[in-house]
């Protein structure tokens, strides 16, 4: 059994759609030069997944606009905030109808991505619509 | 009021303004917007759109200040958005043609004033939409249930992409014939028949026998990586006399312009040939959109 050290202090995303944890763990920011310690646990059997990812970061909270991206990934991934070693709160990620100020347009012909500007996207069915350049795109292509 | 994309209004909305743009070219209708001014801010170029939308400021009795990006502030290091606040102290309103997409919806965001769209890289022309819809409406009596044959490169021609959104509302059939690699995107196509309920063909090869109107563009080189694949494209899809043999009596060949070699020059003498009366309808429908934008 692999095992990983408790944290005192910072997020756990658990239930993370097995092969989106690398994903997840870049897109938090604590891929490279992150001082505090971070863990990423890949294909961990689970019940509900078969096989899920976790992600562990001292010292870090998830914003909600994260919260938002991690959805994206994978919808179902929960979130647990430990403060003193045990759960503050816990709740599961869900996917916004409409992002604002997070997600990039994959379109590099896209004002977004050549100007600054505050990045919308509104859901339509299982895709998102930029706001600006209209193209609709799937959910991870934002992240 | 802006205009910066055809999913922005609503059916009743393009009959609005049809209907304005058929009362002012029958003369029944002469809009009156003195002392009020246009903006054109073109970033790449153009023809039709820009001069069609100043002839049309002024017949609506509007001055005229046109911004040439090649002799101003830009080549300064000023940016795009803003140039956009600078221009719109100088008009009431701004009609913005860039090449980068959503770009102009940029630009209504940050303007004050209304915005038109003039066309965002490969994403919208929603005025050309309008002049094709008035051009079918004017040659065919209506657009409901009529075969439109979108033809040539659907995959980056803009004004092809808004249309078949604009056909669609008005529950046209839409054939979509575009060579291989060039078709109509398929969100786009997903996207109209859950909207619309409506019906779209896909081709890869012409045949205009069931055609009501034949909606021609050219291959648009200018958004291929590859130069030699558009002169391909451009070789292999070219409009003859010949294919329009056993076409529908009264159909109708439309083209939103500049034509390069996609059409043979000898179908532009026959009767069904109405690409030119197309290219002069653009000017009492964008005076019916500045009449509408100002109005509102």
């Amino acid at each position: 059994m692999l095992k990983v050290d408790v944290i005192e202090n910072g997020t756990v995303v658990d239930h993370i759609k097995a092969g989106s944890g690398l994903k997840v763990f870049v897109m938090l920011g604590v891929a490279g030069g992150y001082s505090e310690r971070a863990a990423l646990v890949m294909n961990v059997p689970s019940k509900r997944l078969g096989k899920k990812d976790i992600v562990k970061i001292e010292g870090k909270t998830v914003s909600e606009d994260a919260a938002s991206m991690i959805a994206l990934l994978s919808p179902g991934a929960s979130i647990n905030i430990i403060e003193n070693s045990k759960v503050a709160k816990k709740y599961v990620v869900s996917v916004p109808e409409r992002l604002r100020g997070a997600g990039t347009c994959p379109n590099p012909n896209c004002i977004t991505n050549r100007e600054e500007c505050v990045r919308e996207f509104t859901k339509e069915g299982e895709r998102f619509r930029c706001h600006y350049c209209e193209r609709l795109v799937g959910a991870e292509e934002l992240v | 009021m802006d205009l910066i994309s055809i999913r922005d209004l609503e059916k009743k909305e393009v009959e609005l303004i049809l209907d304005s743009a058929e009362k002012i070219h029958s003369g029944k209708k002469k809009p009156d917007h003195s002392g009020k001014i246009l903006a054109t801010l073109f970033f790449e170029p153009s023809t039709r759109t820009k001069l069609s939308f100043q002839s049309a400021a002024q017949r609506n009795k509007m001055g005229v200040v046109d911004f040439l990006p090649e002799t101003s502030s830009l080549k300064k290091g000023e940016s795009f958005t803003d140039t956009v606040r600078i221009l719109e102290g100088y008009a009431d309103v701004l009609v913005v043609r860039h090449p980068v997409e959503g770009s102009v919806r940029l630009a209504a965001d940050v303007c004050e004033r209304p915005v038109i769209n003039g066309g965002d890289g490969a994403n919208q022309h929603p005025t050309q939409t309008l002049i094709d819809l008035f051009s079918i409406r004017k040659t065919k009596g209506k657009i409901e249930g009529m075969n439109v044959h979108l033809v040539g490169d659907l995959k980056h021609a803009r004004a092809m992409r808004s249309l078949a959104y604009g056909l669609a509302m008005f529950n046209a059939k839409i054939t979509a014939v575009s060579p291989k690699g060039l078709e109509l995107p398929k969100a786009d196509v997903d996207e109209i028949k859950a909207k619309f309920g409506c019906s779209i063909a896909v081709r890869d090869t012409l045949d205009p026998r069931d055609a009501d109107v034949l909606y021609v563009c050219r291959i648009q080189e200018e958004r291929f990586a590859d130069p030699m694949e558009a002169k391909r494209m451009k070789e292999k899809f070219m409009i003859r006399k010949d294919d329009l043999k056993n076409a529908k009596h009264g159909l109708v060949i439309l083209h939103p312009l500049p034509k390069i070699n996609e059409i043979e020059s000898s179908i532009d003498s026959m009767p069904q040939a109405k690409y030119f009366e197309q290219a002069h309808y653009g000017v009492p429908v964008r005076q019916a959109i500045l009449d509408w934008a100002l109005s509102k």
